[in-house]
């Protein structure tokens, strides 16, 4: 206990050093901190998020490309104008790169029969791939398939389960 | 990504090696409970029929499989055994006057034998009304080597009959799919049981999703969808042997199977247009023709009884409804008039009834629409009740419906007075099909 009371006293005293002292010396103390990671970055080239053409923001949260889900109103496939810009941003990828190759999965939510939710699911996938298509992705390169309701992500019988199922996720099979 | 085409890969040769495990009985078993009775069932006692074989009778006896047919079929109300004065195996021995005290109104007896030939049994049995002490019913029924279930739900099916004027579909089978597990560990199963759902057995197992069972009508081929290869395709299996055969897996959807009712066309949905279609298949050349052609889903075809029409569901006026086309092709007339949305018809065996999944907001309920007289009767209370299946005999629906988040099977009295409840005791049932006599 002795000896764990004089450590802070000394780093009390330390740190009222340091405060008096820092006025003039902070300039430097951030700059030695931040010294480090810019070493690390500059290793590679700032990745810009909203070039979707670089696959490594695939795994960029901070990028369009890392979402991969688009979402629908019940009985309907129109896509929504919040979900056009990451449809876009795939588009780009396509365009960008001919040997890309993705499966747009449609999925419905389980209300209805099964059969009719495998018509809204592809009627779904194939509403992004048309808008991908304007976009400039190639027909080639995306396969629509329907799911209907048999994979649900969220198994609750309420609304926000129901909207979590409504999707078409964005599957790359080649990048 | 290569890595994302090795899963794919993986995800394939796992997907056979499951289908590899063809065939194979099911633990669980389905277990039935009236949900709603009626009041009006009638008073009947089956009496224990005597056993003539060697040896001792099998657990399930023919009696207690007759009483529990007749009991699911909510229309009669079967005595217990331990209630019964005596156990009388012949004519001259019921006392009429005490089974009317006794408030019976009829009285079945009998006995199993061994046929002369040594194979096999015959049960013999007889049907008496109580009060005008008439014999209504005396038959023998003769089935093979470990088929004394099956006999027990032939007699089931002629005392059914003797006392409603309409035959039994007792000895008739069930089809329906099962999922197990949850998210990609989800195992599915077509299976195939007798009506009280005793004797499950999986023809096919796999762990992509499984749907829309539909039986040939001689009751030995099913045909199916399966997104086994990753996209859905349609199988027609036979039953007994599990051969199958892949009909259909062409881009897009392939769904929706159905035999017309002589067995040599299949009618289907495919989308190799862009959109949902229906088509019909000739099941010997192989040969498929568009019946019908709109930018809407077009889908879940099913026959008229006498072949000569396809029923099925459309949204091309906005909501899906039920529309009727020439099997051969030629202009859809709309059918259900009524209702925000109606879809998987079921047509009755008389063919002036439409059995549907009728939706309303957000509850689905099986609703049945008279043809002739143009309106709906609701059956179930809902609230997510679909895939509608007449019984072949047309007295009963089955269907899929929840409790809590988990599938179920229930049936449905064709006027609605009596529901019961089919229980598995594990995972996900639903997708039910009922099979046409087997004879």
């Amino acid at each position: 206990m002795k000896s764990a009371w004089r450590l802070t006293l000394a780093l009390m005293i330390t740190f009222t050093f340091a405060a008096c002292k820092s006025t003039p010396e902070p300039v430097d103390e951030p700059a030695q901190v931040e010294e480090k990671p810019p070493v690390q970055v500059d290793t590679k080239p700032a990745l810009d998020p909203r070039d979707y053409t670089n696959a490594d923001n695939f795994d960029n949260p901070e990028s369009l490309l890392s979402k991969r889900v688009i979402y629908f109103d019940f009985d309907k496939s129109t896509v929504l104008p919040q979900y056009r810009p990451i449809v876009e941003a795939h588009a780009a990828y396509l365009a960008s790169s001919s040997s890309a190759r993705m499966t747009l999965e449609g999925h419905a939510d389980e209300r209805g029969t099964r059969e009719y939710n495998l018509g809204l699911g592809e009627r779904r996938g194939n509403a992004v791939s048309g808008l991908m298509s304007a976009q400039g992705g190639r027909g080639s390169q995306m396969n629509v398939v329907s799911y209907g309701e048999e994979r649900p992500t969220c198994r609750v019988s309420d609304e926000e389960c129901w909207a979590m199922n409504r999707r078409v996720e964005i599957v790359y099979t080649a990048r | 990504m290569v890595i994302d085409n090795v899963n794919r890969l993986a995800r394939r040769i796992l997907a056979f090696a499951f289908l590899l495990s063809l065939a194979g009985t099911v633990q669980a078993q389905l277990q039935i409970e009236i949900v709603d009775g009626n009041p009006s069932a009638l008073p009947i006692a089956v009496v224990p029929f005597e056993w003539l074989e060697e040896g001792y009778p099998p657990i399930d006896t023919v009696e207690q499989i007759v009483a529990n047919d007749l009991y699911r079929s909510g229309l009669f109300d079967p005595m217990a055994v331990e209630d019964m004065p005596d156990r009388p195996a012949d004519a001259e021995g019921i006392r009429f006057g005490t089974w009317r005290l006794l408030q019976v109104d009829y009285i079945v007896i009998g006995k199993v034998r061994t046929p002369a030939d040594g194979q096999g049994h015959e049960i013999h049995y007889q049907l008496f009304d109580v009060h005008k002490q008439e014999r209504l019913l005396s038959r023998i029924t003769t089935v093979g080597p470990g088929d004394l279930r099956f006999g027990a739900h032939k007699v089931s099916d002629s005392i059914y009959e003797a006392l409603t004027g309409v035959p039994g579909a007792f000895s008739t089978r069930i089809a329906y799919v099962t999922a197990t597990g949850t998210g990609g560990e989800t195992h599915y199963e077509l299976v195939v049981a007798d009506a009280d759902g005793f004797g499950p057995q999986s023809i096919v197992g796999s762990p992509e999703p499984l749907l829309s069972p539909a039986w040939s009508p001689d009751g030995r081929r099913l045909a199916y969808v399966s997104f086994e290869q990753g996209n859905s395709a349609i199988y027609v299996q036979d039953v007994a042997t599990g051969a199958r055969e892949l009909v259909s897996s062409g881009k897009g959807i392939n769904g929706a199977p159905a035999f017309s009712p002589d067995g040599s066309k299949l009618a289907l949905t495919l989308s190799r247009t862009g959109n949902p279609e229906i088509y019909v298949r000739d099941m010997a050349s192989g040969l498929t023709k568009q019946i019908v052609q709109h930018w809407s889903i077009d889908t879940e075809p099913a026959w008229s009884p006498d072949g000569r029409y396809v029923y099925f569901t459309s949204d091309r006026a906005g909501r899906p409804q039920i529309y009727k086309v020439p099997a051969g092709g030629g202009n859809p007339e709309r059918v259900t008039l009524e209702g925000e949305y109606n879809a998987r018809a079921s047509i009755s065996p008389d063919g002036r009834k439409i059995a549907v999944a009728q939706g309303k907001g957000n509850e689905y309920r099986i609703a049945v629409w008279d043809i002739e007289s143009e309106r709906f009767t609701i059956l179930t209370p809902g609230r997510m009740d679909e895939s509608p299946s007449y019984a072949p005999n047309g007295s009963m629906i089955l269907y899929a419906t929840r409790e809590g988040d988990r599938g179920v099977l229930s049936a449905v009295s064709a006027d609605g007075s009596v529901r019961t409840r089919l229980i598995l005791s594990e995972g996900d049932v639903r997708e039910p099909a009922w099979s046409p006599v087997i004879r």
